[in-house]
């Protein structure tokens, strides 16, 4: 398997799209060989180096949706076009299309929360053509991305701003009774992905989830990403069903950045968002 | 013909095979250890940890480079106290586990080693040659042999366990620091932690690429220089030495094996051949001992000095 750039590659930045009242994406022209839900490592020369996915590619271009959380995301917010970021990567394992869905035989369902949607984004333009269902949620109406970027999706906000009120998950019910999905994809609030991986193994539907893992070394050889057993930097981040099915941390406990394992709300606490 | 047989002694402690997994890969967790049983080591080494949580360096902390990797992770670990909780029953493991534990001052290596005994640790190691941290290693002035004598002896008191003292490739009288950690009560030699430090600088972005700017060089780079540590070792003392830096193949083992070490370390070699590396080099000792007619590891330790 290709190790992508092993160091950073410097590369300018070529266009900056706004995409939500707290979301940025930034646009190089330069071609990595991504797979939908592979991330990279962003580089801050002096500041730091953090994850992301990657939610636009195409032959000569790619892009990342980077939300304004701390430090190192709003620098980037203060950045401008022609200004450089060091690229390494791409790292890890993505999402799977089975065959029943590439030939348009089955169904599969996206469900993506707050900036979940990043790492959705290039997977969804390539289930495009099949029988996709696209679930969207967000805490209201103004952090919601991509709501323009694709041809049907039903949106979930909240407090109701735009689209039905309350979660995604909610409407999964009713949704697989009509559509009866082979497989369903998802990446956003870790509560809500456990509650889809339970959803599909009440149903007996493939699932496939993308974790998220304070990552230090990306390249699966410090264990700061574990999640038992399992690197998330090198083994995920995205896994299936069976590879959920032991993972008891998963929905439940995430290291610091020291190495202490904590609930998953002290770690949302620790995060300060 | 017979097959081979890798197990070894490594000063009481039983090893199905010589490979042991070195600090600061991999430890941070049970799980990850028990990944790494089952991926065919040895033994296994935690990722080093002091009495008081680290959050260690930004990143990048760890950068590859066309001969090794370059680190400055910082010694970031959880503590004694919750490192003694995620490292409980080790005796559910198929595999030896080893605690490196690591301090600024004696004191401060007593009292993680009082918080880790009852997790069933088979042995305890004390890096005294880390290049990148301040406050412990090289930059506490840990790697002489004065600073040595006093640590180990400290913990001498305080365990039982087998004590490995791990060594910086750094010291040109490597001998004279092994000797000093052995007349001092440690059971064992680690040789050799990462050497350095030294720097990686990205030319267009014109900045190191570690946010610490340098950190300690491992992988293919360190090889040579590892053996030759450890030939320089098995000269100067009895105990055994666990020969680690730069081995990915089992040929790489087989020689560290005839300088001096009677188990080897592979931690880099995981980055290059992924985590079955334990039991693909095993493998290749295995083969290579057949056709050469060796039938232990023993039988091969320290054979390049006669
Ligand atoms: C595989 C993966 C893909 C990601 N993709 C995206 C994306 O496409 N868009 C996006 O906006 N965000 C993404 N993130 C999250 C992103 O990495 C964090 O938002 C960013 O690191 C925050 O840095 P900061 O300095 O602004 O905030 P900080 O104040 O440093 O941290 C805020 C929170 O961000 C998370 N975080 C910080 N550093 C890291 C780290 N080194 N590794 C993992 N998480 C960290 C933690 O939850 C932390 O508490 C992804 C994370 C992972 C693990
Ligand atoms: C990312 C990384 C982290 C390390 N962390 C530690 C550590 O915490 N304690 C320690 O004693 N050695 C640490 N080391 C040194 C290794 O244990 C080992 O001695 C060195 O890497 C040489 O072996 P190798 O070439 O097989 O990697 C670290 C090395 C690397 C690359
Ligand atoms: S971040 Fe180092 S192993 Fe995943």
């Amino acid at each position: 398997m290709s190790k992508g750039f092993e160091q950073p590659v410097m590369m300018k930045i070529d266009k900056i799209i706004s995409e939500s009242d707290d979301a940025k994406s930034f646009m190089f022209r330069h071609n990595i060989d991504y797979k939908p839900g592979q991330f990279i490592m962003v580089w801050l020369p002096g500041i730091d180096e953090k994850p992301f996915a990657v939610s636009y590619s195409g032959d000569d271009f790619f892009g990342i949706t980077v939300l304004e959380r701390g430090k190192s995301t709003k620098h980037m917010h203060g950045m401008g076009v022609g200004e450089q970021l060091g690229i390494r990567g791409p790292f890890g394992h993505g999402f799977s299309i089975p065959d029943n869905i590439k030939d348009g035989s089955g169904n599969a369902c996206v469900i993506g929360g707050g900036c979940g949607m990043a790492s959705l984004s290039v997977l969804i333009e390539s289930l495009q053509d099949n029988n996709t269902t696209i679930l969207t949620g967000a805490t209201t109406k103004t952090t919601l991305l991509f709501k323009n970027r694709y041809k049907d999706i039903t949106i979930f906000t909240d407090d109701g701003s735009e689209g039905t009120k309350g979660y995604p998950t909610n409407s999964l019910e009713d949704l697989h009774k009509e559509n009866s999905y082979n497989i369903i994809y998802t990446c956003g609030p870790e509560i809500m992905m456990s509650k889809v991986y339970e959803f599909c193994k009440k149903h007996n539907i493939q699932c496939e989830a993308s974790l998220e893992r304070y990552m230090k070394c990306g390249i699966g050889i410090c264990g700061q990403c574990v999640c038992d057993g399992q690197m998330v930097c090198k083994d995920g981040p995205v896994f299936d069903s069976q590879a959920l099915d032991n993972m008891s941390d998963f929905g439940n406990y995430s290291l610091l950045k020291s190495g202490k394992r904590v609930s998953l709300k002290e770690y949302g606490e620790w995060r300060g968002c | 013909m017979t097959t081979p047989s890798l197990t070894i002694d490594l000063c009481g402690i039983k090893l199905s095979n010589p490979t042991v997994l070195p600090s600061g890969f991999l430890g941070t967790s049970k799980s990850l250890l028990k990944r790494v049983a089952d991926s065919g080591a040895g033994a296994a080494t935690i990722k080093s940890v002091s009495f008081e949580a680290r959050e260690g360096h930004k990143n990048p902390t760890v950068i590859p480079f066309e001969a090794g990797l370059l680190n400055a992770v910082g010694y970031s670990n959880p503590g004694a106290e919750e490192t003694a909780r995620e490292f409980t029953n080790l005796e559910d493991l198929s595999i030896p586990v080893i605690a490196s534990v690591i301090g600024t001052e004696a004191g401060d290596f007593v009292r993680v080693v009082d918080k880790l005994s009852a997790s069933g640790f088979s042995a305890i190691e004390l890096p005294l040659s880390c290049p990148h941290t301040p406050g412990f290693g090289l930059l506490a002035g840990q790697g002489t042999p004065e600073s040595t004598k006093e640590i180990v002896s400290a913990v001498r008191k305080a365990t039982k366990l087998p004590i490995f003292v791990k060594l910086s490739p750094n010291i040109p009288e490597i001998g004279n620091l092994a000797k000093a950690a052995e007349d001092a009560g440690a059971n064992a030699i680690t040789a050799v932690n990462t050497l350095g430090p030294g720097m990686i600088i990205n030319i267009e972005a014109r900045n190191p690429v570690l946010s610490y700017r340098v950190g300690g060089v491992s992988g293919q780079a360190l090889r040579p220089i590892a053996t030759r540590c450890v030939y320089d070792i098995y000269e100067a003392v009895k105990i055994p030495i666990i020969g680690t830096g730069g081995i990915s193949t089992g040929r790489h083992a087989i020689e560290m094996i005839m300088a001096g070490a009677t188990a080897i370390g592979v931690g880099t070699g995981i980055y290059e051949r992924g985590i079955d590396i334990f039991q693909k080099i095993c493998r290749e000792i295995e083969t290579w001992m057949s056709e050469n007619n060796f039938n232990s590891i023993d039988e091969m330790t320290g054979i390049a000095h006669e």
